[in-house]
């Protein structure tokens, strides 16, 4: 009995011998070798694994670091400036200081904003929507609000306002990754500087509609009027497609253009409150004269046997109903 | 006996309601709205300024390409404005507004009823007539007939295939143009054959039409090498390669054309327009289109201009009931739910479809629940289930593998889901999304 007790220890302990011999000298004749940097840099790196850097993982991108004469072509968004001069360290190389970005909702089309034409009731997927059709409302360049950028983003960013039914990116979670302006069918986000202070100026608007027709879907749309060309002395507004486009690289955040956008499709973040002057006023009349426009274009709305994917009568109350949210 | 195809399909209720009604002409609307992108290929490019005046069947757009049309006014009158109008889908697109004046139709064309019997021109003749008037497939792809005509070098066409299937529910445009217009159809399909070189054709008709069919059979012992084949009712037997399998046993390949099996598929309504462009000269300015709808009032079928404002037709079938919930362009299945009414009818608009309102929504949607009933009714052969899962993936290489881009958007799997999940709406997503990534690959 303890014969075999003894003779199976000493056989299983022969072979595992044997096969540790075996295996040492095959591990050393098939060794890769890998760049011990690779590791340290991928230590450095924040691990969030989101394809922010163009690679598919934080492994790959330390890799390419390593390998890369020019460290200033790669950037970790994730990590900013403090990872990238920490990776600069590790390599004994340089890198330059990158501007921080974030990401910026270009819409501002609230059911406040703009009425409501028709539902849609198929899958809930932004990038289904976008190919069957134009979306809610008149306008067929704003947010469908079905959240395709929000289940994106892997950093808690985004969340979808319910109110507004418009994405909103928090500014201290978001990352810059891109993975949110790839998800969206409508090009709606921007990655734009951070700017000083945190301050942005940017169109919140997409429309590339005629400004009559812009306007009458919207009425926070950018109507291609140039005032905000005209009033920026600083050339960094561009006029394309009947819609303005601001340069972050070359806006001074003067706020200038802000001033003058007829729509308020020019958004500041981040500013202090205006100092109250006789210009103040003036947007609250002009909202006023707004209200008796959406009234109109109600009225005429009813008139134009509008279709919709709802009775008309039904439609009716909701237009009322959109009336009284506008009042209160 | 009757024939039909093997794998999959499904067996929607017909609801045939404007069923042995007559075609009725709809009267001239005041203004159209001429859609510039109506067919499949490069859209056309519009030659009329402002303010020009123009005659019925005047060119008022030039094919932009081979595979494109011509777009001609399907009015008389003064060009009101170029503009972006809203399609149906709620996007804006190019089109001419014409303000009607009159009905001056231009010289060229014969607007007598009379029954041209006579075939005068030759293949080539006729395939240059055809593309002149710019006559698409009226089925619903609108795809440029002549392109079709224009068998590349080294392919054979054995057979035409006439597709009178209509095997959309609801829709009755094909079905009555087959009894009122039977002689002219033949005759558009011996042009067809003509132009194609080829002496058999079989047109295809669902037993769910047997006036449609008797008629014609009568009418067939006049012409020569025209066949009729009742068919079995089953959806989609309309889609091009399933009426191939059903007609003569021959099956596309994957990815492939009914050209690669020895066939042309054209749709009766083409038919019908060949011969009308053929013999009278008469550019392709309108078609029949069904009104109906389970609590439409009358349910018709109507002659119409193409531009005419869908909302013109509604009212001509009795106005939008109280109870609608949806304004669907075509037919039940694969029709596209309209955003706006005053969407002009184009040249693929086989039929407007009102829905009530508790037909008209979509139901919530459950966990699969693997039953597979998507798979047994994929007229492809796909699995449907899997297609959405892998899309919802974003597994596009997966997506790709699995022959998505094979799927004909019949809506058979999304038809026949017990958990109501849109199936066809992911299989879409995954379909365009693999076009894209084998696009970018190709560059």
């Amino acid at each position: 009995m303890s014969d075999t007790v003894l003779f199976t220890i000493i056989t299983l302990s022969a072979i595992g011998i044997i096969a540790a011999v075996i295996l040492y000298f095959l591990a050393q004749k098939f060794k890769v070798y890998e760049d011990p940097k690779i590791d340290e840099v991928d230590e450095a790196l924040p691990s969030a694994n989101c394809g922010g850097c163009g690679f598919p993982g934080c492994r790959n991108f330390a890799e390419a670091c390593v390998k890369t004469d020019d460290l200033d072509s790669l950037f970790c968004p994730v990590g900013g400036n403090d990872c990238m001069s920490e990776v600069a360290t590790i390599l004994g190389k340089v890198v330059a200081e990158k501007t921080p970005q974030v990401a910026v909702l270009r819409c501002n089309g609230s059911p406040k904003h703009r009425e409501r034409v028709n539902t849609y009731d198929g899958a809930e997927n932004c990038t289904i929507a976008h190919n069957l059709y134009g979306g809610y409302t008149d306008c067929s360049y704003g947010c469908l609000g079905m959240g395709e950028c929000v289940d994106s983003c892997n950093f808690e960013a985004m969340y979808m306002d319910k109110e507004t039914d418009l994405p909103v990116i928090i500014q201290e979670m978001c990352t810059a990754c891109g993975a949110c302006i790839e998800a969206c069918p409508k090009d709606l986000l921007e990655l734009r500087n951070k700017g000083k202070k945190d301050r942005r100026i940017f169109v919140s608007c997409m429309n590339e509609d005629k400004g009559g027709v812009a306007k009458k879907a919207c009425d926070v749309a950018c109507i291609g009027c140039s005032k905000c060309f005209k009033a920026c002395k600083f050339d960094s507004i561009e006029m394309k497609n009947n819609r303005a486009y601001i340069d972050f690289e070359k806006c001074v955040l003067c706020r200038a253009c802000v001033k003058v956008c007829p729509t308020e499709a020019i958004h500041e973040i981040n500013f202090p409150l205006r100092k109250p002057k006789p210009a103040v006023e003036k947007p609250a009349s002009t909202a006023e004269v707004k209200d008796v426009n959406l009234v109109a274009e109600a009225k005429k709305n009813t008139e134009n046997a509008k279709v919709e994917t709802k009775v008309e009568k039904e439609d009716t109350n909701k237009q009322d109903e959109n009336k009284n949210n506008e009042t209160k | 006996m009757l024939k039909t195809f093997k794998l999959g399909g499904v067996h929607p209720p017909e609801n045939k309601f404007s069923a042995g009604k007559k075609i009725e002409q709809l009267p001239i609307p005041k203004t159209v709205t001429i859609p510039i992108g109506q067919h499949i290929g490069a859209p056309a490019q519009i030659i009329v300024k402002r303010g020009d005046e123009v005659k019925v069947g005047q060119v008022i757009a030039k094919a932009g390409g081979f595979v494109s049309a011509n777009i001609h006014s399907s009015v008389s009158g003064k060009v009101k404005k170029l503009d972006e109008t809203v399609d149906g889908s709620g996007y804006r697109r190019p089109s001419v507004v014409i303000d009607v004046e009159g009905d001056e139709w231009l010289d060229t064309i014969d607007k007598s009823d009379t029954f041209d019997k006579e075939i005068k021109l030759s293949a080539e003749e006729i395939t240059k007539k055809v593309m002149e008037n710019g006559i698409v497939g009226l089925g619903g792809a609108t795809f440029p007939t002549h392109v079709k005509l224009s068998v590349p070098a080294g392919k054979n066409v054995s057979y035409l295939i006439i597709n009178a299937v209509e095997c959309e529910p609801y829709l009755t445009a094909d079905h009555q143009l087959m009894l009122e217009k039977g002689d002219e159809i033949f005759l558009g399909t011996q042009l067809l054959m003509k132009a194609l070189g080829v002496t058999e054709a079989i047109i295809g008709i669902e037993n769910n039409k047997p006036d449609a069919i008797s008629h014609l059979e009568n009418l067939a012992k006049k012409y020569s090498g025209i066949k009729i084949q009742g068919l079995k009712v089953k959806y989609p037997q309309g889609g091009e390669k399933q009426l191939i399998k059903a007609l003569i046993n021959r099956e596309v390949p994957s990815g492939g054309l009914p050209l690669d099996v020895g066939c042309v598929v054209q749709n009766v309504g083409t038919a019908f327009a060949v011969y009308e462009a053929v013999q009278k000269n008469k550019p392709l300015l309108e078609r029949v289109v069904s009104v109906t709808g389970k609590s439409v009032k009358t349910p018709i079928n109507l002659m119409v201009r193409i531009g005419t404002a869908t909302s013109e037709l509604v009212e001509a079938a009795g106005g939008l009931p109280e109870d609608s919930g949806k304004v669907v362009s075509g037919g039940p299945m694969m029709g596209k739910a309209m955003a706006d009414l005053t969407t002009p009818i184009a040249k693929g608009s086989s039929g407007v479809l009102i829905f009530r309102n508790e037909e008209a929504g979509r139901e919530k949607i459950h966990p699969c629940i693997r039953c597979a009933n998507c798979v047994s009714v994929c007229p492809m052969g796909l699995e449907p289930y899997l297609l959405m899962t892998l899309t919802e993936k974003h597994d596009y290489d997966r997506v790709e593998s699995e022959r998505a881009l094979d799927c004909i958007e019949c809506g058979s799997c999304s038809y026949t889901c017990p958990s109501t999940r849109p199936l066809l709406d992911y299989i879409r997503l995954g379909k365009s999304t693999v076009s894209k990534i084998i696009r970018s690959r190709k560059q």
